[in-house]
């Protein structure tokens, strides 16, 4: 069994294999661009940093694009979307003046408003960088063992907005917007936060993708 | 409001060893970098930081094991600086598992090279390091200027207009250092840390001259800091990082305990 986390030269993936390694020491874990080896895998990550018309760019230039969307429509590959892997499922980001992306789900990425203040006054920054609460808006199999309300590690100025109360699975509020920074439908779960940062709770949630079974 | 306030352990790395100086000299050894961040890592510190502050370019192979190390087993956020000068640095660092880095000097030698850092691996992983130091005399409006090469090195750069345009080149962070502060134990330099704060939309790391829990109080409430950074009140057993939280979380800030 084999988990492929999909190198399209975007981002920072070896947190990402160390922490899943971490959690399931007998799984095979493989950055790859290879077709192939992706196609075979048992499970898949679909990472992203940076801004989203390179990631978008650079997943087309890799010629992986149909192959993620494929994947996407397979409903017995589980699928992790992380940071900007899931803005990418949306049909269209505010970023970069406005980006078509993979359509998987319907929704927008939309940006933090930089004038909002909090309570004592204080100007909320963006990114929206650090440990915020998660509350999960659905039950699912990802959420195992962990409590709303939990805190992940965030680092992000743009974010989620799912139009299907359905696939909303967790949100923060900030900023004035209630961000949907977990999404899922059927094999495919995403994420905002960074879970492979996240300390227990992060690693959590990878333990239990890797023995999801939708 | 739900985002914490942060508390950063940062380990300063002198040739594979944890070290901490008063002024930047007399240097005290603090151990093992991999046992010092798994230690702050059970004690729930929020993110660490790995400064190699010899930076030669021995030391770098041997920063890049000891992040690789670190990474394997310590699954929060790290950033690493010192002597970072391209591209190559940053993806040599990322790749070993740093999620950001730290750019000091080289930003300040040459700006556009953290446009192209910020272009090309994302605002999300670059910090930049603002070392600076209060130019006005005492009856003056305070004035403070940028300084490099560990506060040895005037740059004629204000630190408020620096700061805001290393966020308009692309820093996603700025890590703010008092050098009339750094290793005093007197508390941070709270009328930078605030002008910063207030001038920027990234979040503003705290750090220079920690020496009691009060001062991290005062560096989120007074100073404005997202984030609050510090090395030797928690490597020598003071205090362990929930003991600062705990603190902080008596006082109304919003902690991860």
């Amino acid at each position: 069994m084999t988990i492929a986390i999909i190198d399209y030269g975007m981002g920072n993936l070896h947190s990402v294999a160390k922490a899943i390694e971490h959690v399931s020491p007998d799984e095979r874990v493989a950055i790859t661009r290879d077709a192939r080896a992706i196609k075979g895998a048992s499970r898949v990550v679909l990472p992203g940093q940076g801004a989203i018309r390179d990631c978008m760019g650079e997943l087309e230039r890799s010629e992986l694009t149909g192959l993620v969307k494929e994947l996407l429509a397979d409903a017995n590959k589980p699928l992790l979307g992380i940071c900007v892997g899931q803005q990418m499922l949306m049909d269209k980001s505010e970023e970069n003046g406005g980006v078509r992306c993979l359509g998987y789900m319907p929704g927008r990425v939309r940006r933090f408003a930089e004038d909002a203040v909090d309570g004592h006054g204080e100007r909320l920054k963006v990114p929206h960088m650090g440990w915020n609460r998660v509350h999960q808006h659905h039950m699912h199999p990802l959420w195992e063992g962990i409590l709303t309300g939990e805190r992940f590690y965030f680092v992000h100025s743009y974010y989620v907005s799912a139009d299907s109360d359905r696939d909303a699975m967790g949100y923060i509020d900030y900023a004035g917007s209630r961000a949907h920074v977990a999404t899922g439908r059927d094999a495919v779960f995403a994420v905002q936060f960074h879970p492979e940062k996240s300390a227990a709770a992060g690693l959590k949630l990878l333990a239990n993708f890797v023995s999801w079974s939708p | 409001m739900t985002l914490t306030k942060r508390i950063i352990p940062c380990l300063d790395v002198d040739r594979g060893r944890v070290v901490k100086g008063v002024n930047f000299v007399g240097i005290r050894d603090a151990g093992d970098p991999v046992e010092v961040a798994r230690r702050y890592n059970e004690q729930n510190a929020d993110e660490i930081t790995f400064l190699d502050i010899t930076a030669s370019h021995e030391a770098r192979d041997t920063t890049l094991e000891m992040v690789s190390r670190i990474a394997g087993e310590v699954f929060i956020p790290l950033t690493v600086g010192g002597g970072i000068r391209s591209c190559d640095n940053i993806r040599a660092l990322l790749n070993a598992g740093a999620d950001k880095v730290s750019i000091n000097t080289a930003a300040v030698s040459d700006p556009e090279f953290v446009r192209e850092a910020a272009e090309r691996f994302g605002s999300q992983c670059i910090v930049v390091a603002i070392d600076a130091k209060r130019v006005s005399a005492a009856e003056e409006p305070p004035r403070w200027e940028i300084f490099t090469h560990g506060g040895r090195t005037p740059t004629g750069l204000d630190a408020i207009e620096w700061a805001q345009r290393m966020v308009e080149y692309g820093a996603g962070e700025l890590l703010l250092t008092s050098m009339d502060r750094d290793g005093t134990r007197e508390g941070f330099d709270l009328g930078i840390t605030r002008a910063i704060s207030d001038a920027v939309t990234v979040p503003v790391i705290a750090s220079g001259g920690v020496g009691t829990l009060d001062h991290l109080v005062a560096g989120v409430k007074e100073g404005g800091a997202a984030a609050v950074l510090a090395a030797s009140i928690f490597h020598f057993g003071e205090y362990s990082i929930e003991e600062a939280k705990r603190y902080m979380a008596e006082r109304g800030i919003e902690v991860r305990l």
